[in-house]
């Protein structure tokens, strides 16, 4: 594996110290987005954690342009920065588009999907914490059932996770895919590809929270892996409708070793009121989804 | 220059086509619609050099706007009613984001209930989003109001709304002078973006900021919230005298003057004044006149610029007014018209003590007669003389 990471563009882009709480999956991953993106890179985003991580004016912890929209707008943003772009013949600039799960499964989905039809040439990012973490972990149509957050505080989230991928995937746009902080090079390369494709790329990324999710700082890159290794999260890529498995999920599914729902679940505070209805709707859940992928893989 | 006979619509689309457009973004609405047609068509058929963003709704256009302006281009959108409401949020984003966009506002009524007639509820609903506001009462001010916004814009670093009725004048048909494009480039520089986006000097544009004034990475002390948004207020009080110069300079080179903030039909001698924004004040023309033949000595103001509201000019043209009647197309609920509230505040110590007489009119396209606004004046007169100072009507309404 080592040989891997040298392949890594060493240049950082995030300059040290910035805003996250410790052990932010979203910093670690937005690290090797940028690394994998290089130069010539516009950056717009929402308000959101990430907001907080590019940090309070006049000082910013990152050293790629980037222009801050409202909540509902980032993909129309990114829409305007191409035609902007294109209109000055600035053509040879990647625009990057980057937002939470709310401010893309929810909020942002309108202007998503406008661009994502329009084949507007972005990448879209999605860093999915699954809650409202910027405001102080609120439900979100990405928050997982049995999940505590601010706004279930008692009961619980009810629903299983909506699948933004498939919505995402209807727009018949030429990549898509799904990563892992916790698997740097599998996300780097995903990155370096997408920047390559014309047209609109929709990344998402399973974005590990401490507070949100109600685990120790240390434990970040330790329960993405976990996450992986039970399916809940599934690393892959959809290249012109072909789905093909990627890194530590090709692995599993080769193996079929895959781990039981609940090494991820007793990991985290925020499931501690889960049900055990709940974590058979989960598991059943996850094992729908994997066996959707096992099968897409091998067509 | 050539005549053309064109609707409001048309000649606000021969003027972004004058004024070489770069990115155009827009959403479907009654009334706005021929206007972002005509752009497509011109577009797609390579007359306009500009990209056309086919957006999902306003609040994206708004956005596209926001963002293809930042980088350097010169944008363009219109809209009316409900598309101008969801733009809200944006028309804030853009004006502090100190962007020169123009944006046409096709005046219509607001739901509910729906309507898609004329009053300007819309447009004066936005009035405290930090655009300039400016309203024309004919198609020849729609195509000269245009290319002057650009101009405002781009000098004071503000957008710009140009407001014009709906089918009032966005559907009629009126003979139009198209100005002669050497000229108009003459007249307008190319836009200058008072920021660029790149990879050489990284900036993190519209970020969270604090309320009081921070030191940047080199020491130097920056402005807080307060101080960016003081130096928006300054911007919209000092696009006066960018909104006068610009209608000064644009008569000298195409030979029609607008009025700067506002214009003024036989006011010297008026013994009423009439105050009105849009075509009702062009129709209060009629009335002046229609009066004037009966002895009555009645003048017009018609606002230009709404925002910055003309202070100064208002206190000028009102000074010598013994009796001050005021037709307008919206309603702040719970009070009266803005532009009476803004009129009376603008009086506020300068001694004028005359009557204000306030006329809520063709809302929903109620349609409006000159004749009765002329019957409107002379029974406010009638009630000044009986010693009523302030009324509220609502014009042709059943109200009881």
């Amino acid at each position: 594996m080592p040989e891997k990471l040298f392949k890594i563009n060493p240049k950082e882009y995030i300059l040290p110290g910035n805003r996250t709480c410790q052990g932010c999956g979203l910093s670690l991953a937005y690290r090797y987005i940028l690394k994998a993106l290089r130069e010539n890179t516009i950056m717009t985003i929402p308000a959101s954690c990430l907001t907080v991580l590019h940090g309070l004016y006049p000082i910013t912890s990152v050293n790629v342009p980037c222009l801050n929209c409202t909540f509902a707008s980032t993909a129309a943003s990114a829409s305007g920065l191409v035609a902007g772009l294109a209109a000055m013949n600035r053509t040879d600039t990647t625009v990057v588009a980057m937002a939470g799960d709310g401010g893309t499964f929810d909020i942002g989905i309108q202007a998503l999907s406008g661009a994502a039809e329009r084949g507007t040439d972005f990448i879209y990012v999605c860093y999915d914490n699954e809650g409202y973490m910027n405001t102080g972990t609120q439900r979100s149509s990405a928050t997982p059932i049995g999940a505590l957050t601010t706004t279930t505080p008692v009961l619980t989230k009810q629903q299983n996770k909506k699948d933004m991928m498939k919505i995402m995937e209807a727009h018949d746009i030429p990549y898509l895919s799904m990563s892992s902080p916790s698997f740097p090079v599998d996300l780097y390369d995903k990155f370096v590809k997408a920047k390559r494709i014309k047209g609109t790329k929709y990344m998402q990324i399973s974005a590990p929270c401490p507070p949100g999710w109600v685990f120790p700082p240390k434990e970040t890159v330790k329960l993405g892996r976990l996450a992986v290794e039970t399916g809940v999260v599934v690393l892959y890529e959809i290249e012109d409708g072909k789905l093909r498995l990627t890194g530590r999920s090709k692995t599993l599914a080769e193996k079929g070793n895959r781990a039981p729902l609940l090494q991820y679940i007793e990991k985290q505070g925020r499931f501690k009121k889960m049900s055990m209805e709940q974590l058979g709707k989960m598991q059943k859940w996850v094992d729908t989804k994997w066996n959707e992928y096992i099968r897409r893989a091998e067509e | 220059m050539p005549v053309r006979i064109l609707t409001g619509n048309q000649a606000a689309a021969e003027a972004v086509k004058l004024c070489k457009v770069q990115v155009v973004s827009a959403y479907p609405i009654t009334p706005s619609t021929s206007l972002t047609e005509y752009l497509a068509e011109w577009i797609e058929r390579g007359v306009l050099k500009a990209e056309y963003v086919r957006v999902e709704s306003e609040h994206s256009v708004m956005t596209v706007c926001v963002a293809a302006s930042t980088v350097g281009a010169r944008v363009f959108t219109s809209t009316s009613s409900h598309g101008l409401l969801y733009m809200h949020e944006q028309l804030h984003w853009a004006a502090g984001s100190r962007l020169p966009i123009v944006t046409c506002v096709i005046n219509r009524g607001v739901g509910a209930p729906w309507s898609i007639f004329n009053d300007q509820q819309d447009s004066i609903a936005q009035r405290d989003t930090g655009w300039i506001q400016l309203y024309c009462r004919d198609n020849q001010e729609i195509i000269d109001t245009v290319i002057q916004a650009y101009r405002i814009a781009e000098q004071a670093y503000c957008p710009v709304m140009v407001c014009y009725d709906g089918f009032v004048l966005s559907h009629t048909m009126m003979p139009v002078e198209i100005p002669d494009a050497d000229r108009v480039n003459g007249f307008l520089p190319p836009y200058k973006p008072h920021t660029i986006l790149s990879q050489e000097a990284p900036r993190n544009i519209n970020p969270v900021i604090f309320p009081n004034q921070r030191r940047d990475a080199d020491g130097i002390l920056r402005d807080g919230y307060m101080e960016f948004r003081w130096k928006l207020q300054h911007a919209l009080e000092g696009a006066r005298d960018v909104i006068v110069d610009v209608n000064r300079e644009f008569a000298a080179a195409f030979g029609r003057d607008h009025g700067g903030m506002l214009w003024e039909h036989k006011l010297e001698d008026a013994e009423v004044c009439i105050v009105g924004i849009g075509s009702i004040a062009s129709e209060a023309t009629m009335a002046a006149d229609i009066l004037r033949e009966e002895g009555i000595r009645a003048g017009v103001v018609g606002i230009r610029s709404y925002r910055p509201f003309p202070r100064a000019e208002i206190r000028e043209a009102l000074k010598k007014a013994p009796a001050i009647v005021i037709f307008e197309k919206n309603i702040s609920y719970g009070y009266e018209g803005a532009l009476c509230a803004d009129i009376k505040a603008a009086l506020y110590g300068t001694g004028v003590e005359a009557p204000v007489h306030n006329y809520i009119a063709g809302l929903g396209g109620r349609d409006v007669k000159a004749a009765e606004l002329a019957d409107a004046v002379r029974s406010s007169l009638a009630d000044i003389a009986g010693g009523v100072r302030e009324r509220q009507t609502w014009l042709n309404c059943v109200t009881e």
